[in-house]
């Protein structure tokens, strides 16, 4: 995921399950959408447990990013055009 | 769809994890030459210190083949561009889990996940979403789980 280490980013949490980033963004964000692995986020396909919970709160997309090394990390990034991209394509809002 | 099919007209991924525990490229040289003498070719696709802990195991390619970048191998798969007859993913951490499940969603294939590593029980039972497993406590000695495979491998490439 190039494009996305090419961004702002910030990471929430580092070295954690798919669980803890799934609940994480159940219980923090203001809304979410479960999609399933493959979802593009930042043009990249998304990796992990199906359903992928991807938060948004206003501009900013939460979501997790997994490396083979270091497990999977929940990211944030403010962007735009990306968060109305999901609230316009992303099936299964969920709050 | 790029590759040369065997003599089965079958190919096998070998999704490998990060190279930490050390039986990984033992197991994964192991497969690809059982999977050729089936006629099954394979191809192995992980990180770069995956696949360079294979090539360099095997430096005249004599039982890997084609290798290719994780994230390319995800994308290839996401965008429909590239299919493959069986797909065997090495296990021994959540991210490992996390590629399993998603090589499984987006083929709807059944997966083998090779699960091994101190923690492979608690691996094991995260593993929620339908595939086969095959796992054994191997970290420094592959002979465990060079059993398992060699007990059920005939029956996977028959079944699969």
């Amino acid at each position: 995921m190039g494009c996305i280490e090419s961004l702002k980013y910030e990471i929430i949490l580092r070295g954690a399950s798919f669980k803890e980033c799934r609940d994480y963004v159940r219980a923090h964000c203001s809304e979410y959408y479960d999609v399933q692995p493959g979802f593009r986020i930042f043009e990249k396909a998304v990796i992990g447990v199906p359903p992928i919970s991807i938060g948004l709160d206003g501009d900013t997309v939460t979501f997790p990013y997994t490396k083979p090394c270091y497990g999977t990390f929940l990211m944030r990034i403010d962007d735009h055009e990306e968060a109305e991209r999901i609230r316009h394509i992303a099936p299964g809002k969920k709050k | 769809m790029s590759g040369v099919k065997g003599a089965a007209g079958k190919q096998a991924v070998l999704v490998l994890g990060c190279p930490q525990v050390p039986v990984q490229t033992s197991i994964a040289l192991y497969l690809a030459a059982h999977l050729r003498k089936k006629g099954v070719v394979p191809v192995i696709a992980g990180n770069r210190a995956a696949r360079l802990n294979a090539e360099v195991s095997d430096p005249d390619r004599h039982y890997t083949g084609e290798t290719m970048d994780l994230d390319r191998f995800i994308e290839d798969l996401a965008a429909d561009r590239r299919k493959f007859d069986y797909y065997f993913i090495f296990i021994h951490n959540d991210a490992g889990i996390s590629y399993a499940a998603t090589v499984q969603s987006i083929t709807g294939a059944t997966v083998v996940a090779l699960i091994y590593g101190e923690h492979f029980e608690e691996m094991a039972d995260a593993i929620e979403f339908p595939c086969e497993k095959i796992a054994a406590k191997a970290v420094h000695n592959p002979m465990p789980l060079k059993k398992k495979i060699d007990e059920v491998l005939p029956w996977v490439v028959s079944n699969l």
